[in-house]
């Protein structure tokens, strides 16, 4: 739990680190409030929307589909797999922030990489259901999709979708890049020379970050 | 690059020793259970509508929320840092409570306000049309 400090010692007279985590971890979680800030607005936005609208498409009737199956109905099953595998890609960046702790740069290698991997494989998936919904017709500004009830929908649904899963798929790729570049430095042995793996922390706030939001994500467009 | 070097030190000997394995997998665990649960509820609410849909929608929320927790304080190692520090990233993010209430009730009263007012719209709204399995080709972005 948090840690207790220490009474009557100067914290905030300089010299010292007040919140006993190094500057960029401090304003990397500066950003990443920013950034769910960012996030909040759009799922937030997609609330009020659904919320103004008298119905909605069913989630179990539009992401039904899992690849190689064909047409077989398995609601949600897909998206499933994709939240497995990011909450898995999300431990093995853990194990990399550890490995670094213990200045293990074989180990934070084989974690990153396989961190790398979840990501693509989650980049992958996405690519997988986009262009599936694309192929049955939907897409910005077209929604080929009735409503639960079985009145028109409006194209807010598939708007709303692909603007927030692609803000999203757009930040797990930044974050692959990121990772990559961590296994480069890594390999280069740039963090040995500095004698501390704090940099993977960071890079692992991101990512654990990009885990976070599609928690919410998916309960926001596949569960609600 | 001063800062760094002088607070490194400090804050890896203090991370080695909370940093456990088994704590990362218990969590691992606690998030898959979790994820699974809703999977099968969602499931189960699509064949048999069990119960009604908010407060399926409620227990949907709560899970989320403890999952955001685990990530956070856990994945993210937040709940280990320094109380301080902590609060100044979890007392912003309470402006989501206003957010989140203030923004989804002015959905349903605009949804009720057009109910009312717009008749015509309200009746469209309620019209059951033709299903279509796919839009026709030519419809389709990039064939036009």
């Amino acid at each position: 739990m948090a840690q207790a400090v220490p009474a009557g010692q100067k914290w905030w007279s300089g010299g010292k680190s007040p919140f006993h985590v190094e500057y960029g971890k401090l304003m990397m979680w500066y950003f990443l409030m920013s950034d769910a800030f960012t996030f909040g607005a759009l799922l937030i936005a997609y609330g009020t929307v659904r919320m103004s609208s008298n119905s909605w498409p069913n989630p179990n009737e539009v992401f039904k589909t899992f690849p190689i199956i064909g047409e077989m109905p398995v609601p949600l099953a897909f998206v499933s797999l994709m939240t497995f595998i990011l909450i898995m890609s999300s431990v093995t960046m853990v194990m990399a922030v550890g490995a670094g702790h213990n200045g293990d740069r074989k180990s934070v290698m084989k974690w990153l990489f396989l961190t790398i991997i979840g990501g693509l494989a989650f980049l992958g998936c996405q690519a997988w259901e986009w262009t599936h919904l694309h192929s049955e017709g939907a897409w910005w500004g077209r929604n080929p999709f009735m409503n639960i009830d079985g009145t028109q929908s409006t194209t807010n649904f598939t708007n709303f979708f692909f603007t927030i899963t692609g803000f999203h798929g757009f930040h797990v790729f930044s974050g692959v890049i990121v990772n990559t570049i961590m296994l480069i430095m890594t390999w280069r042995g740039v963090f040995d020379r500095k004698g501390h793996y704090l940099m993977i922390e960071k890079a692992g706030l991101y990512w654990h970050f990009v885990d976070l939001v599609w928690v919410f994500v998916f309960t926001c467009f596949y569960l609600l | 690059m001063d800062s760094v070097a002088t607070t490194a030190p400090q804050t890896q000997h203090n991370d080695k020793h909370s940093f456990d394995t088994r704590i990362i997998w218990r969590t691992f665990w606690i998030l898959t259970a979790i994820t699974i649960f809703e999977l099968g509820v969602a499931i189960l609410y699509y064949e048999t509508d069990f119960l009604p849909k908010h407060i399926l929608n409620g227990v949907f929320l709560i899970m989320t929320l403890a999952k955001a927790f685990f990530i956070i304080a856990e994945f993210m190692h937040l709940g280990h840092e320094i109380k301080n520090m902590v609060m100044t990233v979890a007392v912003p993010c309470l402006l989501f409570v206003w957010f989140v209430i203030a923004f989804v009730s002015d959905g349903a009263s605009f949804r009720h306000l057009r109910n009312r007012y717009d008749r015509y719209e309200y009746e469209q709204s309620k019209t059951p049309v033709q299903k279509t399995e796919h839009h026709p080709e030519a419809k389709k972005p990039g064939v036009e």
